[in-house]
């Protein structure tokens, strides 16, 4: 606020913003039954939908980090119409809704899909239903947020070091896995961190590409809409718990990292 | 979006608006009014048209919801607002009622029995219950909270065959969907749902197995066209509304 004074009207509006976004929040905490907080945590089904998220958001991640920095580097490196193309395919997901994804997934990697029935006919491997299939959701949902981090991370290098490296020498794979790569860790950071809070958050490509099965494709998203209808308790519970990951995720990173993006 | 859009969307809601009228006007002096019907996902095809008919006999306007009886019954004690409620078990219909919100008794207005729905011309030859926990046979049971979950549990322990579903879908027309789309062998369904749904085949479940589904339908307290909602509720008492539902393959009461 050092820049001048805000106009009353503007102040009264963000008021009214921030406040939106803050009572669902009071409403989750202040409705939560915290007496049986600790029995829900400790209730089997939730810990089995808790392991099977973290095991399939940070599968997700890794996978994301797998094909996503090349992706960003590539991306970074064409100009031109490919590129608005490429970037185009690389953001959809973000602004897809994720049970179009899901379906689209489908139909896709489904037994009569595109791929899947190839799949289905040579290998005989189904996907739906399968803990593969809640980490190809929350990955094709979650690897935009990383391919656009590491974008922006790449795009902000100053080339010359690439350049040094070359002068002295260094072939185009040293070079990226030398210099490139080193100098984009913060972005990295950051963006597998919004990836994986992202992927940890997935609900509708899941569902509807995954299934529903404790154990298997329940993940904590999923596990709070079931139990929403039959055990409120746990659904609010589990529903804290996400709060939780995701307010931890924004204090660790702070401004600094959200920067980059 | 250019003028000419602009204008061309214009002309259609006009165009929409006029035939709603219009239509209305020619078949019923009655007043237009708004219905808001809550009901299980099994009956979409039957509520469809009797919704079409309430329109054109009462000029009642239904728009209904359709969702797994237990995501209703959810939203009716979360306060959401309607003026009918019909439930695919009296389960629920009770748990409404507890909650105070029915405005009068509810009525069973429609019994289902299950199938096991399979792709066309059963692929996969599924001919009983036993025969779904074949291994590399991929089952899609609606979860135990859905009560078409629930039915498929007491048929499966009648039948004394443990099954390990795929999928444990949230409405049983996802179940329905999952066969359909080939993504599943097979699932336990209602038998409206594949008297209704050209895409899957239904095999037979004994009577000793089965179960039957009761329906229950009520006024809800908050109703704000009680009168429509009581038209609707005898339509779908009356012989014209059974006998819509039994051709949507439910059993009249």
């Amino acid at each position: 606020m050092s820049q001048g004074r805000v106009p009353a009207a503007l102040l009264a509006l963000a008021g009214l913003g921030l406040l939106f976004f803050l009572l669902p929040l009071a409403g989750l905490i202040v409705r939560a039954p915290w007496d049986q907080a600790i029995g829900a945590i400790e209730s089997p089904e939730t810990g089995t939908a808790l392991s099977l998220s973290l095991f399939c958001s940070l599968a997700a991640t890794a996978v994301a980090l797998v094909l996503g920095i090349p992706l960003a580097f590539v991306l970074s490196k064409t100009t031109g119409h490919l590129r608005s193309v490429m970037r185009a395919l690389t953001t959809l997901p973000m602004v897809l809704p994720p049970v179009v994804g899901g379906v689209a997934l489908l139909l896709a990697f489904g037994r009569k899909g595109l791929v899947g029935s190839i799949l289905y006919q040579a290998f005989g491997i189904q996907i739906p239903f399968t803990t593969a299939a809640a980490v190809m959701a929350e990955t094709f949902v979650a690897m935009p947020f990383l391919v656009i981090a590491v974008e922006g991370g790449l795009r902000s290098l100053d080339p010359r070091y690439e350049e040094a490296a070359r002068a002295l020498g260094a072939r185009g794979w040293m070079v990226f896995a030398r210099v490139t790569l080193p100098l984009l860790r913060p972005a990295i950071f950051s963006g597998a961190v919004l990836c994986w809070a992202r992927a940890l958050g997935e609900f509708g490509a899941t569902i509807t590409f995954a299934g529903n099965f404790p154990g298997r494709t329940q993940t904590v998203p999923v596990a709070v809409y079931v139990a929403l209808e039959t055990r409120p308790e746990s659904g609010i519970v589990l529903s804290l718990i996400l709060l939780a990951v995701s307010l931890a995720v924004l204090v660790g990173m702070r401004d600094r990292w959200l920067g980059a993006l | 979006m250019t003028r000419r859009s602009v204008v061309f969307a214009a002309l259609l809601l006009l165009a929409a608006c006029g035939g709603q009228t219009g239509g209305a006007g020619a078949i019923s002096t009655l007043p237009r009014t708004n219905l808001t019907v809550f009901a299980a996902a099994s009956l979409k095809p039957p509520f469809d048209q009797i919704g079409a008919r309430i329109l054109t006999t009462k000029n009642v306007s239904v728009t209904s919801s359709y969702a797994g009886t237990q995501t209703l019954t959810a939203q009716l004690t979360q306060g959401a607002p309607a003026d009918v409620f019909a439930s695919a078990d009296t389960a629920h219909m009770t748990t409404v009622q507890t909650a105070g919100l029915l405005s009068g008794p509810s009525r069973l207005f429609a019994h289902n029995k299950l199938e096991i729905a399979v792709a066309r011309r059963n692929p996969k030859g599924v001919h009983t219950l036993a025969d779904l926990t074949r291994s590399g046979l991929v089952v899609v049971l609606a979860d135990p909270s859905v009560p078409a979950g629930k039915y498929a549990q007491q048929a499966l322990s009648m039948a004394h065959v443990t099954v390990h579903p795929a999928s444990l879908e949230l409405q049983v027309t996802g179940v329905l969907s999952k066969v359909a789309l080939g993504e599943a062998d097979a699932g336990i369904v209602y038998v409206s749902d594949i008297v209704t749904d050209g895409r899957v085949d239904g095999i037979a479940i004994p009577d000793s197995q089965n179960v039957i589904a009761e329906y229950p339908i009520a006024a809800l307290k908050g109703a704000s066209n009680s009168a429509g909602a009581q038209a609707f509720i005898d339509l779908v008492l009356s012989p014209d509304g059974q006998a819509i539902l039994q051709g949507a393959g439910f059993q009249g009461v």
